[in-house]
């Protein structure tokens, strides 16, 4: 499954996935306390120059970050119609800055490394089953071009009909190809010793 | 996760997080004061709590964020990552899960007699109420404007909304009626309350949860306390 990460060997994408976490959350963190909009500025520039640090191509990292752009073209005048330029500008350069960082994040860092980040830290939780967390994420990850796959021949097969988008003729099959699907898998995975 | 889920749970949970992914997919259209894109994301989210019941459908949930969280393409507009999060719009993702345990919750008490009007009134308050409870204060929040202004914004989205716990019910109406026993159902608190009362203080025996309709309106009490 492909997700949105560059490959590289850069700072960044060597740092291990955990700690670059931690420092992503103290980075959101601080942002949210920042009010000058100056300051905020300055953020911007500095999360900016990750891009180019990091070796991510402009165009693809400009595509993580628009369609915050959109939604911020609305926001910045309602929050400034309700309160002042400055706050507004603030707000729009936060949550800017915060996305700019959440996408070098996510694009100097592979899926499989996360994941594997993500059972690691859940192996010290006493009640959670890492492994059996793990083989449900892989599982998901595995069956999303299948479902999404599903959606789409239903709905095709509504069209040729010519019957189109009833949005219960679309969801009953889908659910019950679903629920197959998903006896399949259980029947397999007990078929290869997983079973309790 | 809870060491209760059998391996076939786990691939319901599993197929159902994918199947969110899958109809988030095709065809967003950005609608709206604040362009948050329709789908039909909010329909799996429903139907994984209306016919997976509370843990396996919030499971389902949890598991589809925890995936776009980490980065996969599976948000509508093919977005994903942790960028959605700490924007403005993060805020559903939390009601998704919250929707999909309140909706699971009331669905396990309403069976095995699944009825069309309360399954309604519970999908509704899952699927609409709980995640714009999150959903709401957060984007108030990250954007700076007052709560009503941003409930307005949520307005246009509640007619979708609608559509989608109506088509859920029906949805879930004729699986749960092909398809006994993905859910197993539990009684209401007060009418738990009342069996154990009978049973002198002994457990809820199966018998009696399997038919959590004996609730009878002259006799309820609130004995939750």
């Amino acid at each position: 499954m492909i997700g949105f990460a560059v490959p590289g060997t850069s700072v960044l994408h060597r740092m291990r996935p955990g700690v670059k976490l931690a420092l992503l959350a103290a980075a959101v963190t601080v942002l949210a306390v920042l009010r000058d909009p100056v300051q905020l500025a300055v953020a911007l520039a500095l999360s900016c120059a990750l891009v180019p640090l990091a070796h991510l191509p402009l165009r693809q990292t400009a595509r993580q970050v628009t369609p915050v752009l959109w939604l911020l073209a609305v926001a910045v005048p309602v929050h400034a119609w309700f309160g002042t330029w400055p706050d507004a500008a603030a707000m729009g350069l936060r949550i800017l800055t915060a996305v700019t960082l959440a996408a070098v994040f996510t694009m100097t860092t592979k899926v499989e490394a996360l994941l594997d980040t993500v059972q690691a830290a859940l192996r010290r939780v006493p009640w959670i089953d890492a492994e059996r967390v793990g083989l449900v994420l892989a599982l998901t990850i595995r069956c999303v071009p299948l479902l999404a796959a599903i959606v789409r021949e239903v709905i095709d097969a509504r069209r040729a009909r010519g019957v189109g988008g009833s949005l219960r003729a679309i969801a009953v099959p889908v659910i019950v190809r679903s629920l197959r699907t998903a006896d399949a898998f259980g029947e397999a995975l007990v078929a290869r010793g997983y079973d309790d | 996760m809870s060491s209760r889920s059998t391996v076939r749970d786990l691939a319901q949970i599993a197929v159902f997080a994918a199947l969110i992914a899958g109809l988030s997919l095709p065809g967003a259209i950005p609608i709206g004061s604040l362009g948050v894109p329709i789908t039909l994301q909010t329909l799996g989210v429903m139907l994984a709590g209306a016919i997976l019941g509370p843990r396996k459908g919030t499971l389902a949930v949890t598991t589809y964020v925890v995936l776009a969280l980490i980065g996969l393409p599976i948000l509508p507009g093919g977005r994903g990552g942790l960028g959605v999060f700490v924007g403005p719009t993060g805020g559903y993702l939390l009601g998704f899960i919250l929707g999909a345990f309140v909706i699971g919750w009331c669905t396990a008490r309403l069976l095995p007699r699944y009825r069309i009007l309360p399954a309604l009134l519970v999908t509704a308050i899952g699927g609409i109420l709980a995640i714009y409870l999150i959903g709401v204060p957060w984007t108030a929040v990250t954007v700076g404007i007052p709560l009503d202004a941003a409930a307005i914004g949520a307005l246009a989205f509640i007619p979708g909304d609608l559509i989608k716990v109506v088509v859920t019910v029906l949805v879930a109406s004729a699986v749960h009626r092909a398809w006994p026993g993905i859910i197993e159902p539990k009684p209401w608190p007060w009418a738990a309350a009342k069996a154990e009362t009978d049973a002198s203080g002994a457990p809820v025996d199966p018998e009696a949860s399997g038919r959590p309709a004996v609730a009878d309106p002259s006799v309820q009490q609130d004995d939750r306390s």
